[in-house]
């Protein structure tokens, strides 16, 4: 007979851990990568409407804080009710699709195909049908992380060890007990992972949904300063939503980890 | 616990056509332990499987049943791997097939199971932080708790060091006394201390073996059972001419 995963709650423990290391290491490659940044500003002599260096970007992310934390909430905003929509309908997709065959054979074939459709052309749609505010980025990210949610957390729902549900075959479980009991809980780590991806993908669909038609948000806010050749601020948009973008993904991390060690439902 | 049937199987099974093994004849006795012998592949733990209702991968041509009517919810099932879910404590493990089957959990008799099996104060431990033995004891709690008449138990202690398997082989055949056993095993040792009925399983069908005497579990170091042991072994080396 196959084994379980012995070592699951260890993979799940080192998942996500940060130590004082691992902190001086961030901060040791940040400056690294300011210091190529300056170093090309200094080498080609690049007008700093054209390159502006880091300290020029620093200088106005602190200038126009004001202006960045407005529209900085806007996205945050959409990203997070897309991630949070879109990890429920994942979650809930993934489910009925291992729980049912006929939904497996019947839907599975429109997800594939529908993946084929780059998500980038259905933003103008989108903004038509949801309009300029909210509704259309919140659709784009949703969207956006609707399948590596789906596709990572079905995997694993697929791949229950089969000694286990042989055991609960054996016991008389109910399929849906069966679910709920031992297919979910085991296919969490299956979850994190389509959810750790969800977070650095959903901020990729809000901007895209902003680029496409808004009236706020940091996306838009970049296509302003670039329309007005202001370089610089659409560098301190682009630092901010990757700032945004790696503390979300750090923060869902955290967040999966511990729903990991306390092992789901019971 | 209803009273334990006895279990009977006849017939051949197949894999793509490949025989697995031809007109085996099983008797199970009810309420005794059946140490079912023989070398890997020779179909042992498909036999088991079929008693258990579970997918074997192979055509089986034939029948099995319980003296008493159908199977279905009435076996218990242990295996070499624990099985134990990860992220469950001992007692939500041992508590699982109440839950699975739409119950309410009764946690004092898992307590009272747990206490029979001497595990009561890791009731709230996670099995990684368990020994190997111990976790085999929390399989052996949740088989108990399923409260079957029928116990089917694939090499439940070969993957135990000899000190902790000899103990396991105590426990179990103190506490599931009464019921039908039947246990697959490579190892003639355990066989000859625990079976009342002992069958070695070869590629042309089942050979009884005479068990010692005295009661189960007897003792490891019994002249009778050690001399049985060996009879086990060469049978086992003969059946199987094995090429190393």
């Amino acid at each position: 007979m196959s084994s379980p995963p012995r070592n699951w709650h260890i993979a799940v423990g080192m998942a996500w851990g940060f130590s004082m290391t691992a902190a001086r290491t961030v901060v040791a490659s940040a400056l690294l990568a300011l210091a190529i940044w300056q170093g090309a500003v200094w080498a080609t002599g690049l007008p700093r409407f054209i390159l502006p260096g880091p300290l020029l970007v620093a200088e106005t992310i602190w200038k126009s804080r004001a202006l960045l934390a407005e529209h900085a909430l806007v996205t945050i905003g959409e990203v997070l009710i897309g991630f949070v929509l879109g990890a429920v309908l994942g979650g809930i997709s993934a489910i009925g699709l291992a729980a049912s065959q006929t939904a497996r054979v019947l839907v599975r074939p429109i997800l594939v195909f529908s993946q084929a459709i780059p998500v980038f052309a259905l933003a103008p749609i989108l903004t038509l049908w949801f309009g300029y505010g909210l509704g259309s980025k919140v659709a784009m990210a949703l969207l956006i992380i609707y399948f590596p949610v789906t596709s990572s957390f079905f995997d694993a729902l697929m791949r229950t060890p089969p000694d286990w549900l042989g055991l609960s075959k054996v016991m008389g479980g109910s399929p849906a007990r069966v679910m709920w009991h031992i297919r979910i809980p085991a296919a969490l780590p299956g979850f994190a992972t389509g959810l750790r991806l969800a977070a650095v993908y959903a901020p990729i669909g809000a901007i895209i949904g902003e680029w496409v038609g808004a009236s706020k948000g940091l996306g838009y806010l970049m296509l302003l300063a670039n329309g007005r050749a202001k370089t610089d601020l659409m560098f301190a948009a682009v630092i901010v939503l990757a700032l945004f973008t790696v503390l979300f993904h750090a923060a869902v991390g955290k967040l999966v980890t511990r729903m990991l060690e306390g092992g789901g439902p019971r | 616990m209803s009273t334990s049937p006895s279990l009977h199987l006849r017939g051949s099974a197949t894999i793509d056509g490949a025989p697995v093994f031809r007109d085996v004849h099983l008797e199970v006795p009810a309420g005794r332990w059946t140490c079912l012998l023989g070398s890997s592949g020779v179909g042992k733990s498909t036999i088991l499987r079929l008693f258990a209702g579970l997918d074997t991968g192979i055509s089986f041509e034939g029948e099995f049943g319980a003296s008493d009517g159908p199977l279905n919810g009435r076996v218990a099932l242990m295996a070499q791997d624990d099985l134990l879910l990860p992220w469950l404590s001992v007692q939500g493990n041992i508590l699982l097939g109440a839950r699975l089957r739409g119950h309410t959990p009764d946690s004092a008799r898992a307590n009272r199971v747990l206490d029979r099996v001497g595990l009561r104060d890791k009731s709230a431990s996670k099995p990684a932080d368990l020994s190997g033995g111990q976790r085999q004891r929390v399989a052996l709690a949740r088989t108990l708790m399923e409260d079957r008449p029928v116990v089917l138990l694939d090499e439940p202690f070969s993957a135990l060091d000899a000190r902790t398997r000899a103990m396991m082989q105590d426990l179990a055949a103190e506490l599931l006394v009464g019921r039908t056993v039947l246990l697959v095993t490579h190892d003639p040792a355990e066989a000859a201390r625990l079976g009342h009925s002992i069958k070695v399983m070869t590629e042309t069908g089942l050979r009884n073996v005479t068990p010692p005497d005295g009661t189960v579990p007897r003792p490891v170091s019994d002249v009778q059972v050690l001399t049985v042991q060996a009879g086990l072994l060469e049978m086992l080396r003969e059946t199987s001419p094995c090429t190393p």
